[in-house]
């Protein structure tokens, strides 16, 4: 079976040329052989096969519930999914059998769609590169001495193999790009807001978005008419209309002005992968779009103060991680303080305890002004930048990171390096914008290039129409990498 | 030296909402351990928090009721802390932006009234409860306490001795009850205060070194933990010695306050704004519906009880205690003939002395407000004297019905027919000439064994005055015939 996109299971489902429970097989087999990538934490074959058959009995009865229904889906370990175990990527949570679904899940299960299974994720979703993860590092299809990004990590790589037709990440400072970027395949961070952060576990909560790794940009669309809405469990969630994102892919093209930050072809950015993406750039000039230059003049300042807000808010999101009433709980232990540290000490990894402390020094008594509210001026100043630009263009590009995937280790020993690496994804969050990733071609070694398409506030659909534009002039996003074809 | 005491309280008011402040489960108390508390309670990865509307409202109502600015945008905070019932690790609270802002409460104090300030009230979440009893040195953690809505209201420092503190917090005490917003009950918790005191020479400005007593938990704890306190600090300062900033424990076994943590050892909490809740937006008109339907509030009661039914001082303020002994009263006065002074007079006295012997409120009394009228009013029709109607009283506690039910089935209706009195005097004139001697030999005071003499013939039944007026009447007969 070749890479299908998912509107073409939809329909084969329908021609009744797979059942559901044939389709889902075919991806667990699929998974079972490219156990070398480490993309998945939990497969729990019986429960998939077993809403493939209701799935199938729906179908039979001519009762499908939307067109996802019987399509199996993977999710980020980070959702909490019912009865199963639901780790992010920790040691402290490697017991954590949910006894809840996340609102996401919630409702790909009333679109009818099949948990796959849970994807290897970087702990807590706190890495780039998918190798912080107590299940072990997740590698690159494209090349495996390689890292897929982070920290949906192993849904990119899943979906870049063929693992799955569609997979749900998160993305606080380009978790979803970012990865999407390292695998070639689509993924899309929504305005802050637009997807149910209930029951997706806390990295940092003002930046922290659930959205889609998909094959297109039309996937990604039909996977967000599933994931958004308006959720009263999440206060921070915004009251919204139903967008049917999917059937507002067709926006033309003309006239559209497309901005481009200066900021973000400096020093630090790879040439090939400058190269690629002014190509794309050039194929909107050539499909009718206006280009322009614009400045977001604090994007230097972006990742000191994604590196203050983000672990301040991890500091006390994961505080609950202690031992008491979930999760790991160490053996031997003096009194509750004892047990508190110990249990810490083994239960998180390197990355989230650096975090854990960044963020408690930043918010501590005679730091906090000089820290967590700077940041926050700053947070504002950035948000302002992007206000500015979206003055003169509707949407901005650029790539969406600096380089393509680095080697597995590169920069495991150096924080600045590794975090560097968001340094195009990060302002999108911090300014809570829609944000896309989509495959633009490759660099001298083979692997692919991302495409970064930023939106105004709340204005998903812009860019996901914008997005869908492009892979229909061209074939990018349906590559795969050797040894993975389907 | 003379000394200076200087107060500020503390105190948390639990909400009587019906779900938790950032959760659907039930805040009822009382319940089996762990049973109420729900995915968000528990602070399972991934949950989040949901402001309770209904809270609010309750926070807005308090600072309406005293006079408060009411800050139309307000902010929740986290409280960071490791504690084993403190599911999250951090308790949310409002530290920067609170809800209810500068307001005051009026206290009188041996008839001088005191304007207390109050300094700001907060909405916050309550924890758990950890349970060291009966575990063999474990510790057990129920959490349904844990998510229960609190307003904590800070006084500023403005009271100067233990019963300006008593008064003030009998004050709130009453205020928060009338508002319908806790039920006060300081055993189960829902009424806590902590003290801030320090003492200084008097007549100094500058404040002395305070000290925060906590665990005070009923009234009469609040008097003599803060006594106690204020003593130890004088105690220190008069042997030359210097106050600790500190936080310390009152142990009621042994009254007396011991040191919990020290300034050095205080917590950083390391508050910052919640991101999970945006602030809290309230505009005027969800404030002006809540003004519109503020109870009359304790002191404009006391004020009403006086020019309207001209009650004293004593039983004005009795009375306006809670709104249900108030209602009680106003149901009374307005269904029966006898004064409003009287039917006070039956509330203050026989019916709240009987209340409190069986430690029931007013709302669980056997005898009703139409009851209490209705025996009232029997005395006043000369039905039955003042000392029958305490029998009545009784045999209505007891369940035996209506006053005009126990009147008529215990046979007590007042003798008031004169002749019938005249008759039972005469006999008994009859029979007690000594006495007769007696009196008319000038000793007046055998007078009141005439009286008993007709009342015991008459099982008390006669009218009091009436046979108070025909003794004298036919006394004053045997005055002039069997004189000298």
């Amino acid at each position: 079976m070749a890479i299908q996109e998912l509107t073409s299971l939809a329909g084969r489902l329908n021609d009744r040329r797979h059942s559901s429970v044939e389709l889902t097989q075919s991806y667990l087999n699929r998974i079972n052989g490219a156990g070398e990538l480490n993309a998945f934490i939990t497969i729990d074959e019986e429960f998939s096969l077993e809403q493939a058959r209701r799935s199938d009995k729906r179908r039979a009865k001519g009762r499908t519930l939307s067109p996802l229904d019987g399509i199996p889906i993977a999710h980020k370990d980070i959702f909490c999914t019912k009865g199963m175990l639901t780790s992010c990527g920790s040691h402290i949570l490697d017991n954590f059998i949910s006894p809840y679904d996340a609102t996401v899940i919630e409702h790909f299960n009333r679109s009818g769609a099949v948990i796959l299974g849970k994807t290897n994720m970087d702990e807590f979703a706190m890495g780039s590169s998918g190798e912080t993860s107590w299940y072990g590092i997740i590698k690159n299809p494209w090349d495996t001495g390689r890292v897929p990004g982070g920290s949906s990590a192993g849904s990119a790589a899943a979906l870049a193999a063929g693992l799955c037709p569609a997979a749900t990440g998160t993305d606080t400072g380009g978790s979803i790009r970012q990865p999407a970027a390292f695998c070639g395949v689509t993924g899309f961070k929504p305005s802050y807001g637009r997807v149910s952060r209930y029951g997706m576990i806390a990295f940092a909560s003002s930046l922290d978005q659930g959205g889609p790794i998909a094959r297109s940009a039309q996937d990604a669309a039909i996977m967000m008419d599933v994931m958004a809405g308006f959720d009263e469990r999440d206060s921070t969630s915004v009251p919204q209309d139903d967008v049917h994102f999917s059937s507002e892919l067709g926006a033309e093209l003309r006239g559209l002005r497309i901005g481009i930050p200066g900021e973000f072809f400096g020093a630090g950015l790879d040439d090939s992968v400058e190269k690629a993406v002014r190509d794309a750039i050039k194929t909107y000039e050539d499909m009718g779009a206006q280009i322009r230059e614009v400045s977001l003049p604090n994007s230097e300042l972006c990742v000191p103060c994604y590196y203050v807000i983000a672990p301040s808010e991890a500091s006390s999101n994961l505080s609950r991680f202690d031992g008491v009433r979930f999760g790991h709980r160490a053996t031997d232990y003096d009194d509750p303080i004892d047990m508190y540290m110990k249990t810490r000490a083994e239960g998180f990894g390197p990355e989230v305890k650096r975090r854990v402390m960044i963020g408690t020094f930043a918010l501590s008594a005679g730091y906090y002004d000089a820290y967590y509210n700077k940041a926050l001026k700053l947070r504002r100043l950035i948000a302002e930048d992007f206000d500015k630009a979206f003055e003169d263009c509707d949407v901005l590009m650029g790539p969406t990171t600096p380089t393509t995937a680095f080697p597995i280790g590169d920069k495991t020993d150096d924080p600045i390096a590794m975090y560097l690496n968001d340094i195009f994804t990060i302002p999108v969050n911090l300014a809570g914008l829609p944000g896309i990733s989509i495959p633009a071609g490759f660099d001298a070694s083979g692997l692919p290039v991302g495409l970064q398409i930023i939106g105004r506030y709340f204005e998903d659909a812009r860019v996901l129409s914008v997005a869908h534009q492009y892979q229909r002039q061209n074939d990018w996003h349906l590559r795969q990498p050797e040894g993975y074809h389907s | 030296m003379k000394w200076e005491p200087v107060i500020g309280l503390e105190v948390h008011v639990q909400l009587l909402t019906r779900s938790k402040i950032f959760s659907g489960a039930s805040a009822n108390y009382g319940s089996q351990p762990n049973t109420q508390a729900c995915a968000v309670d528990l602070g399972l990865p991934g949950v989040l928090p949901v402001m309770n509307e209904n809270a609010a409202r309750m926070a807005v109502k308090f600072g309406l009721a005293v006079d408060a600015v009411v800050n139309q945008r307000s902010a929740f905070a986290r409280k960071n802390y490791f504690y084993p019932d403190l599911p999250k690790g951090y308790q949310i609270s409002q530290y920067e932006m609170p809800i209810v802002g500068r307001g005051h409460l009026n206290i009188v104090v041996d008839g001088e009234l005191k304007r207390i300030g109050i300094t700001r009230a907060h909405l916050e979440e309550d924890a758990g409860k950890s349970l060291h009893e009966d575990f063999h040195g474990m510790t057990a953690i129920d959490l349904n306490r844990a998510g229960t809505p609190l307003v904590e209201i800070v006084s500023e420092p403005d009271m100067r001795s233990t019963k300006e503190a008593v008064a003030y917090l009998r004050k709130l005490h009453t205020m928060v009850r009338y508002l319908e917003i806790c039920d006060g009950n300081m055993q189960e918790g829902s009424f806590r205060c902590d003290a801030n005191v320090s003492v200084r020479p008097a007549g100094q400005a500058k404040l002395g070194t305070r000290t925060e007593v906590k665990n005070i938990n009923s009234f009469r704890f609040v008097e003599r933990a803060i006594g106690h306190e204020i003593e130890r600090q004088i105690d220190i300062l008069e042997e030359g010695g210097e106050i600790v900033q500190e936080t310390r424990l009152y142990d009621p076994d042994k009254n007396e306050t011991r040191p919990m943590r020290t300034k050095e050892e205080a917590h950083d909490y390391r508050y910052f704004p919640d991101p999970d809740l945006p602030p809290m937006a309230i505009d005027e008109t969800f404030i002006e519906e809540i003004r519109q339907n503020l109870p009359e509030l304790p002191d404009a009661k006391e004020q009403r009880f006086k020019d309207q039914y001209q009650l004293n001082e004593e039983h004005a303020h009795q009375l306006t205690q809670s709104r249900a002994n108030a209602d009680y009263f106003e149901a009374t006065a307005g269904a029966s003939r006898g004064a409003p002074k009287t039917v006070a007079n039956w509330i203050v006295g026989d019916l709240s002395s009987r209340l409190n012997d069986e430690n029931l409120d007013i709302g669980d009394s056997p005898i009703s407000s139409r009851m209490l009228a209705g025996l009232i009013d029997r005395i006043e029709d000369n039905t039955i004297s003042g000392k029958i109607a305490k029998e009545v009283f009784r045999a209505m506690w007891e369940g035996e019905g209506e006053a005009d039910a126990v009147i008529e089935n215990r046979g007590l209706k007042q003798i008031t027919d004169t002749g019938e009195i005249e008759k039972i005097v005469d006999d008994i004139l009859a029979k007690s000439r000594t006495q007769i001697e007696q009196y008319t030999s000038g000793q007046e005071k055998i007078f009141g064994y005439f009286i008993g003499q007709v009342m015991k013939a008459t099982g008390g039944k006669a009218n009091p005055k009436q046979v108070n007026e025909i003794l004298k009447k036919k006394l004053r007969a045997h005055l002039f015939t069997d004189g000298p």
